[in-house]
């Protein structure tokens, strides 16, 4: 690569916000912004062409002085366990612009501006090679997620709002204090590959892993901290939760893999019985509160607390096998739940409800919205052929090599998982029309078929050819255990 | 010896003496204005260009951090007096003496960053505060204002009582009142400290603790801001807090390093309780000006971890945090005073909707303040905790992170009003006048700026 792609894909959006603010016509706004989506999109292509399959090294790396008085750079630069999440926030970018197309009808600008600035928060956290950056990237997130939650949001938006920013904020001051003790231990850096590099003592592990965690485990979420996802997604515009379930949580699992496995890796291995069962917990406890709810958008959320569970049961695991399907899931939940808020996003613009009583009948009025909801249930479940269904199985495998006592009541998740999704197509999809919704039904119009396809097709592509995207993620993976145990502590300086 | 290093100072007073003189007949306010900051840029160029050095037997010294603070002291009196170009509670023929007075306190200020020695430095200091009671109470037919005023004044000149017993204290100990030669006289007794340099440490402990505004000593604060006039309370938040802030770091690193057992457990207790009253008592506030005081109160809190780590690179995080914070609460101060009832919440409320700008002005600002990146604001906590932790004070950075995460909600309660809110008060948009729109400009400019290229500062 002659040219700094990484940077290119991370601020080409916020490009686009310049050319967004002198606009005044709504539509000419909704088709800029798509245009610079698209074109973040087409860019970030070449990252997956040329990616070097083989190596576990840090590629496409551009390293600049930011300040130098205290040994920041800005450093960009991806692995195979970075890679695969870029091509996901810019697919995911684009299609949260047309998912917004009609929904959003006032602060058009600002609303299409803010979700511009968050696809270079999240891209930037990606490929961040630098503590310092990374943190900046993190952090810069809460402002756009805040405002989009507060001002497009639906009627409880301004407690969802104030709550997800203060959850998150919490867990990342603590991250920043655990920054700051690394660096002076590190050797006054910020540099990722140098700080990993390291072997800290166990009781600084134990204290680090624990700041880490603080920040990740909000963000994931984890089982006791997961109380301001379910409202952050339901108030949230459709848009914003597609973000939220498709890249946002991935951030904090990521965060765990680049940082709490690498850095504290005798830590981790002591705390990882407590880890996985925090992550069974979240599994099966999410499962059990899903059913129970009789909003659609906060079932889905809580499904995202089990669906979690399987990432950070992965995870830790801390084997090929399960960190390979944490990996895979991370993604896999991203496209289907993204999907299914979608679908809800599409739903709720003609109905304007989210009562699952007022629901019902669907398969009888809308056939092609049926069709592509069914696919995503599905894919929801974990049926083979579907993505969900490697992941899961990749996770459990993974889980199952270390401890059946822990991983057998993950297999109860999956179970309820099924019940629920089934359920709540029962509630939605079949039983007889009803009456309160009947009049506002119409089925998908292009745009939302166009915007749904290559969900379908990634879900498919991922059930049946898993190994693509498996790929790309064994060797970083296989460098990653060697370097918990201690082995190879080599980088790209 | 040469005369040069007090260059500034002398350029200063003597542009105070010119402008007594002028002020005399012109009674403009833009040519006032216009007067107080160009001698205040000539000043700040003087800082600048003089060279480094001390002089009077070591009693005034100018080094590179005494003038980054004396730019600080300059940058919030320019603003200062910018914001208070057209603001009313100011009456036109009181307008001299108020720039006036800013002015002094300002020279005062930079007496303050200089010295060395601790009459000199008690001297200042009170030359200062005497400015600033009168300031606090210069509206004299506001009641409040007159209260705020003298209970400013009682209260402070207990302060300063106890400053000078805690002087009398250590030069009986140690024979001197030059801070520099207090150091080695500390640093070469071996022994256990002296049971009256407790005294004596912790009456200077206190007594700049309780200039500073910070707990358990900060009663006078709150009111004294409140009754203020606005513009006083913005200058007072951060110029005076910086002289005295930065004093205490200069005492505390040069003359009792050597023996930090004395007082690092109740400068701890000290900024601790600074952090949580700060912070617990902004939550409830309605009233903004109240609630700005109570989150300076506790921004003086995060600056004494960086006086805590006791070293160079802690008394520069203070300097750093100090020269943003001027500019984030100046700017927010003149976003309150360019909205109308900008003193009360619900003057904030769906000001997105008419006055937008101004609005996103205030949101980073406010973000800023929380320390929420890639804002200024996160710069300056940064450097302070860097300081601490380094220092081996990590519980205590702990301690403050936590207290910046209950801030970050009072900060957001004003943007949940200017942005979430949507039924509207019939409020009609308000034209802000140039002089505090040049200021919003410049603050939110230094603001994005700094957080985004952190290096003109670091």
């Amino acid at each position: 690569m002659q040219y700094p792609i990484l940077s290119l894909v991370t601020f080409l959006p916020t490009l686009g916000v310049l050319f967004l603010i002198p606009l005044r016509n709504h539509s000419l706004i909704r088709y800029i912004a798509l245009v610079f989506t698209l074109l973040t999109f087409f860019v970030s292509l070449p990252i997956y062409t040329n990616f070097d399959r083989s190596t576990h090294l840090f590629q496409f790396v551009e390293s600049y002085q930011w300040v130098p008085s205290i040994g920041i750079n800005y450093k960009m630069g991806i692995d195979g366990i970075s890679v695969l999440f870029i091509l996901l926030t810019t697919i995911l970018s684009v299609l949260c612009v047309l998912v917004s197309w009609k929904a959003i009808s006032h602060k058009v600008k600002e609303f299409y501006s803010m979700i511009l600035v968050m696809e270079t928060a999240m891209i930037g956290i990606f490929c961040a090679m630098d503590l310092f950056l990374f943190y900046i990237f993190w952090e810069a997130m809460l402002i756009p997620m805040f405002l989009l939650i507060g001002i497009w949001g639906s009627s409880n938006r301004v407690y969802a709002a104030v709550k997800f920013v203060l959850f998150t904020l919490a867990g990342s001051v603590l991250m920043l204090i655990g920054i700051i003790s690394l660096y002076f231990l590190g050797g006054r850096t910020f540099d990722i590959i140098t700080l990993q590099g390291i072997r800290y003592p166990i009781e600084f592990q134990y204290w680090l892993f624990f700041a880490f965690f603080a920040a990740f485990a909000v963000k994931v979420p984890m089982f006791p901290l997961h109380t301001w996802l379910p409202d952050a997604h339901t108030e949230a515009p459709t848009a914003g939760s597609v973000i939220l379930a498709g890249v946002l949580l991935k951030i904090g699992a990521y965060g765990f893999l680049r940082f709490s496995l690498p850095m504290c890796p005798d830590a981790t291995k002591e705390l990882m019985v407590p880890m996985q069962v925090l992550s069974v917990l979240a599994i099966v406890y999410g499962a059990f509160v899903t059913l129970m709810q009789t909003d659609f958008k906060r079932l889905i959320a809580y499904s995202s607390v089990s669906h979690m569970g399987f990432v950070t049961l992965g995870i830790f695991s801390l084997n090929q096998t399960g960190l390979q399907g944490g990996i895979l899931q991370m993604i896999n939940h991203g496209i289907v739940t993204g999907a299914v808020f979608m679908c809800i996003g599409i739903i709720y613009e003609r109905t304007h409800t989210r009562r699952l009583e007022d629901y019902g009948g669907l398969a009888k009025v809308v056939p092609v919205y049926v069709l592509f909801y069914t696919i995503f249930s599905l894919a929801a479940i974990g049926l083979p052929g579907t993505n969900s269904f490697i992941g899961e199985f990749l996770v459990l495998s993974g889980a199952f090599q270390n401890d059946y006592a822990i991983a057998a009541p993950a297999i109860l998740g999956i179970m309820l998982g099924t019940a629920y999704m089934v359920w709540l197509y029962y509630r939605v999809v079949l039983r007889e029309v009803n009456p309160t919704i009947k009049g506002h039904l119409y089925d998908m119009q292009l745009r939302e078929v166009i915007m749904v396809i290559p969900l379908v097709i990634l879900i498919f592509y991922i059930g049946i050819q898993p190994s693509v995207p498996l790929s790309f993620m064994q060797t970083s993976i296989r460098h990653l255990i060697l370097q918990m145990d201690g082995g190879m502590l080599i980088g790209l300086r | 010896m040469s005369a040069y290093p007090i260059i500034p100072e002398i350029v200063f007073s003597t542009t105070i003496v010119i402008y007594f003189c002028l002020g005399l007949f012109i009674k403009n306010r833009n040519y006032l204005t216009v007067l107080g900051v160009c001698s205040s840029l000539l000043t700040t160029v003087m800082i600048f260009s003089s060279p480094m050095g001390s002089l009077f037997g070591g009693m005034f010294v100018s080094d590179a951090l005494s003038q980054s603070f004396k730019l600080v002291f300059h940058i919030s009196l320019i603003l200062s007096l910018l914001i208070s170009l057209r603001y009313e509670a100011i009456r036109d023929e009181y307008f001299f003496d108020y720039t006036l007075l800013m002015m002094l306190s300002t020279l005062a200020m930079m007496l303050i960053a200089s010295s060395r020695d601790l009459i000199a430095l008690f001297l200042s200091i009170e030359f200062m505060a005497l400015c600033m009671y009168t300031l606090t109470g210069f509206s004299r037919c506001d009641l409040r204002s007159n209260e705020a005023g003298l209970k400013y004044y009682i209260l402070g000149t207990l302060a300063s009582v106890t400053l000078l017993f805690g002087i009398t204290a250590i030069y009986g100990i140690t024979g001197t009142t030059d801070i520099k030669a207090i150091g080695a006289i500390f640093y070469n007794n071996s022994g256990e400290p002296n049971p009256y340099q407790y005294v004596g440490v912790l009456a200077i402990l206190i007594a700049l603790a309780f200039k500073a505004g910070a707990a358990p000593f900060h009663q006078w604060s709150p009111d004294a801001y409140e009754g203020a006039p606005t513009t006083v309370t913005a200058f007072m938040s951060v110029g005076p807090k910086a002289a005295v802030l930065g004093a205490m770091g200069t005492v505390f690193y040069v003359a009792f390093k050597a023996d930090p057992e004395v007082w690092v457990n109740a400068l701890i207790f000290i900024a601790i309780a600074t952090m949580a009253i700060g912070n617990i008592m902004a939550l409830r506030q309605e009233n903004i000006k109240r609630l700005l005081a109570y989150s300076s109160i506790a921004h003086a809190g995060y600056m004494m971890l960086g006086i805590l780590a006791g070293s160079l690179e802690g008394l520069q995080s203070v300097l750093i945090y100090m020269m943003i914070y001027a500019f984030m609460n100046l700017g927010a101060f003149a976003i309150v005073l360019s909205i109308k009832d900008g003193e009360h919440l619900r003057g904030y409320t769906g000001l997105w909707h008419t006055n937008p700008y101004t609005a996103i002005g205030m949101l980073i600002l406010l973000f800023s303040l929380a320390g929420i990146p890639p804002f200024a604001g996160f710069i300056a906590k940064f450097k302070v905790f860097m300081a601490a932790v380094h220092a081996g004070y990590t519980w205590v950075a702990v301690v403050g992170v936590l207290f910046s995460v209950l801030s970050a909600y009072y900060y957001l309660k004003i943007v949940v009003r200017m942005f979430f809110v949507t039924e509207q008060l019939g409020i009609r948009p308000v034209a802000v006048s140039a002089n505090l729109s040049i200021a919003i400009i410049l603050t939110v400019f230094f603001v994005c700026l700094i957080g985004i290229a952190p290096s003109v500062l670091l």
